[in-house]
C-alpha cells in the first residue's frame, strides 16, 4: 500500500501526445478513478504506472521510490484487465495461485492465502473450476483476487467492469468497493463510464487529448465543473453564454442573471424547475417546450432557448401541470447557486 | 432437401476418388493371387513376407526413426522461428516471413536437385545427415505455418498480467505461452513427420544406395516388379501417415473443436 505520483509525464505516439505533462498524486488507500473518452490518455495513464508503456519524459512514484526504470515484474503491482486475462490452463485456484509461486512462496503458506482471497471474493468453493466454466462476474472476481493476493502496493484496473451486463455491473461495483475498502489497498482505475467513476471513486481525474483537465473528489468536481468540458462530460449540462455587465450576466435573449461573473454558466438539468407562471426568483429565463418524455419515475424536457436546446430532467409528478406536447412558452428557474461558472477560455 | 442431397453426393464422388484406389491396394494387398487374379482369396501371406524381408523391415526402421529426428529438429527450430516473429518486431522480418513459405510450393525435384548440389559443394555429400537436413528443411514451414496460426489466437493481456504478477520473461515463455502454444506445436510436430515419413524425391535425391528409406525402397522394388507384397507395406504407410494427420489435425483444430 503506497501512494502513487506521477510527474510531468508525457508520452507520444508519433504526432499525438498519449499523455501531455500530467502531473497526479494518487493518495493512499484511496479509490481514484480516471475518467475521460476514448483517446484521452487514461489507458496510457494506467500502463505507464504499470510499466507496460515508456513515458518520454516524467516521473513515476510508487511510494517513495521512483520505478521508470523499473520492469513490469518488479514493480509489486497488481493489474485487472478489461478482459480479465485468466490463464485458460489454470483452474482458478492456480491462478490466483501464480503470483505467490513465482514469488516462491512456500506453499502450505500459498494455499492459505488463496483461500484466504477466494473468501474475500466470495468464490471459495470453485477454486478447482477452470476460467472458461466461470460465469463473467465469477471471472471477474478471480481476476481481482489474483491481483490482490501478492499484496501489492498498488491495484490497477483498467475497465474491470466493461464486459459485463448493467445489472451485474451495478452488482460489482458494490463489490469492487467492498473487496478495495476491506484490503484498504491504493486502487486506480480507469472508466469511460462516469457514473461508475462517481460511484466508485474518493477521487476522480478526467483526461483530454493527454492533458489532465480536472481531478479532485467526484462531488466537488461534479458541483463545481470550471470548464465546459467537466460539465458535459461529468453529468449533463445546458451551456449559457452572454455579456458580463455591472449587474450581472446578460443572456444573448437580453435576460439579466444577477450575481453572474462568468461570461458562461452550467446548469445542470435536474437543477431546473420549470412553470407556466413567472416565478418570483432573477435566476429564470423563457424558453418553448419542445417534448415532454415520460420515463418511469423520472420525466425529460426538451427545450428551446433561443435556437439552443436545453434539457430539464425532474421526477414526472413535478412535471404534470406542463403539457405533454410542446409549443408553449414556459418559465425556467433554478436556486441562486446552482448556476455553474465556466472560467475556461472558450 | 435436394440441394442438401446434392451436397452429399458430391461429397461421396469425392471421397471415391480420394480413396477407391487405396482401398483397391488395401484389398489387394490382402487377396491371395500374385497377379490381382479375381476371385479374391484373403490371405495374410504377403504381410508375412513383409515381416521376414529384412530389407524393407531395416529401411522402414530407418523411415521412422528418421521422422522422428525431423520432427524434433523441426519443432524446436520452427518454434522459436515462430515465437521471435509472432513476439518482435525487427527489420527485414516481413521480407523473412514471406521468405518462408515459397519453399512450400517448390516442386520437391526442383528443391531436392539444389539441395543435392548444395550438398555436395559444401561437402556434406549423400547419406543420412544428408537426408535428415533436407527434411527439416521441407518440414520447417509447416511448423512454423502451424505454431503460428496458433498464436494468433493468444491474448496478449495474458502475458501482461502474467509480468504484472512478477512473472520473468522465461517464466512467462514457460507457463503462460507455451502451454498455449502447445496443440500448435504438437501438430507441426505431427507434420513435420509426416513430411519426412511420406518424402520420397528428396530422400531419393540424397540418400546413399543401399541406405534408402522406405519411400525409396518401395519405387526401386516398383521398377524391378510389382508385388503384392508392395501393397502391404503400401498399406501400412497409409494407415501411419493417416493416423498421424488425423492427430495433427485434432491438435490444429482443423474442423471441428476439441
Amino acid at each position: 500500500m503506497s501512494e502513487v505520483r506521477v510527474e510531468g509525464l508525457t508520452k507520444a505516439y508519433g504526432p499525438t501526445k498519449a499523455l501531455d505533462d500530467v502531473t497526479l498524486t494518487f493518495p493512499e488507500g484511496g479509490f481514484f478513478g480516471l475518467l475521460g473518452p476514448s483517446g484521452s490518455g487514461k489507458t496510457t495513464l494506467l500502463r505507464a504506472i504499470a510499466g507496460f508503456v515508456q513515458p518520454d519524459h516524467g516521473r513515476i512514484f510508487i511510494g517513495d521510490q521512483p520505478v521508470e526504470g523499473t520492469a513490469v515484474e518488479d514493480r509489486n503491482i497488481g493489474m485487472v484487465f478489461q478482459s480479465y486475462a485468466l490463464f485458460p490452463n489454470m483452474t482458478v485456484a492456480e491462478n490466483v495461485a501464480f503470483g505467490l509461486e513465482v514469488r516462491r512462496v512456500p506453499s502450505g503458506d500459498r494455499a492459505r492465502r488463496v483461500a484466504e482471497v477466494l473468501e474475500l471474493v466470495q468464490l471459495g468453493p470453485l477454486g478447482n473450476r477452470k476460467p472458461q466454466d466461470l460465469s463473467g462476474g465469477q471471472r471477474q472476481r478471480v481476476a481481482m483476487a489474483r491481483a490482490i493476493v501478492t499484496r501489492p502496493r498498488v491495484l490497477l484496473l483498467d475497465e474491470p467492469l466493461s464486459a459485463l451486463d448493467r445489472a451485474l455491473r451495478v452488482d460489482m461495483q458494490i463489490e469492487l468497493k467492498r473487496i478495495q475498502r476491506e484490503v484498504g489497498i491504493t486502487t486506480i482505475f480507469v472508466t469511460h463510464d462516469q457514473e461508475e467513476a462517481l460511484t466508485l471513486s474518493d477521487q476522480i481525474g478526467i483526461l483530454k487529448d493527454g492533458r489532465l483537465v480536472r481531478h479532485g473528489p467526484p462531488r466537488a468536481v461534479y458541483d463545481d465543473p470550471q470548464d465546459a468540458f467537466t460539465a458535459h462530460f461529468l453529468g449533463e449540462a445546458n451551456i449559457l453564454t452572454g455579456r458580463v455587465e455591472a449587474q450581472g450576466l446578460r443572456l444573448t435573449d437580453g435576460t439579466l442573471l444577477p450575481g453572474v461573473t462568468t461570461a458562461r454558466i452550467a446548469l445542470r438539468p435536474e437543477a431546473l424547475t420549470a412553470s407556466i407562471e413567472q416565478p418570483a426568483t432573477p435566476h429564470r429565463l423563457q424558453a418553448r417546450l419542445v417534448q415532454r418524455i415520460f420515463s418511469g419515475a423520472m420525466g425529460t424536457c426538451i427545450l428551446d432557448w433561443q435556437g439552443q436546446t436545453l434539457k430539464l430532467t425532474a421526477p414526472d409528478r413535478a412535471l404534470a401541470a406542463l403539457p405533454e406536447t410542446g409549443g408553449p412558452q414556459v418559465w425556467l428557474s433554478w436556486p441562486a447557486g446552482a448556476a455553474l461558472p465556466l472560467r475556461d477560455p472558450r | 432437401m435436394i440441394r442438401h442431397a446434392f451436397a452429399r453426393a458430391y461429397l461421396g464422388l469425392i471421397l471415391i476418388f480420394l480413396y477407391a484406389p487405396i482401398a483397391v491396394m488395401a484389398v489387394m494387398s490382402l487377396n491371395a493371387s500374385e497377379f490381382y487374379a479375381l476371385p479374391f482369396r484373403f490371405s495374410t501371406e504377403w504381410y508375412e513376407r513383409l515381416f521376414t524381408n529384412d530389407e524393407i523391415l531395416a529401411a522402414a526402421w530407418r523411415s521412422v526413426w528418421i521422422a522422428v529426428v525431423v520432427a524434433i529438429i523441426a519443432t524446436a527450430l520452427g518454434t522459436m522461428a515462430t515465437l521471435a516473429l509472432w513476439r518482435h518486431d525487427f527489420p527485414g522480418k516481413r521480407i523473412l516471413q514471406a521468405l518462408l513459405f515459397p519453399p512450400i510450393a517448390v516442386p520437391w525435384l526442383i528443391t531436392g536437385t539444389a539441395m543435392l548440389i548444395f550438398f555436395f559443394g559444401v561437402g556434406i555429400g549423400r547419406g543420412t545427415p544428408a537426408v535428415i537436413i533436407g527434411h527439416v528443411a521441407l518440414a520447417l514451414p509447416y511448423v512454423i505455418v502451424t505454431v503460428f496460426a496458433r498464436m494468433q489466437s493468444f491474448d496478449r493481456a495474458l502475458e501482461e498480467a502474467a509480468r504484472s504478477l512478477g512473472a520473468r520473461p522465461l517464466t512467462v515463455a514457460r507457463k503462460v505461452i507455451l502451454p498455449h502454444a502447445a496443440p500448435g506445436i504438437i501438430a507441426g510436430a505431427l507434420f513435420a513427420f509426416a513430411v519426412s515419413f511420406d518424402q520420397f524425391v528428396v530422400s531419393y535425391f540424397l540418400a546413399e544406395p543401399g541406405d534408402s528409406t522406405l519411400p525409396v525402397l518401395i519405387y526401386s522394388a516398383i521398377r524391378k516388379g510389382f508385388t503384392p507384397e508392395i501393397n502391404a507395406v503400401s498399406t501400412i504407410i497409409i494407415l501411419i501417415s493417416m493416423a498421424v494427420m488425423v492427430l495433427a489435425a485434432r491438435y490444429a483444430k482443423f474442423g471441428g473443436t476439441r
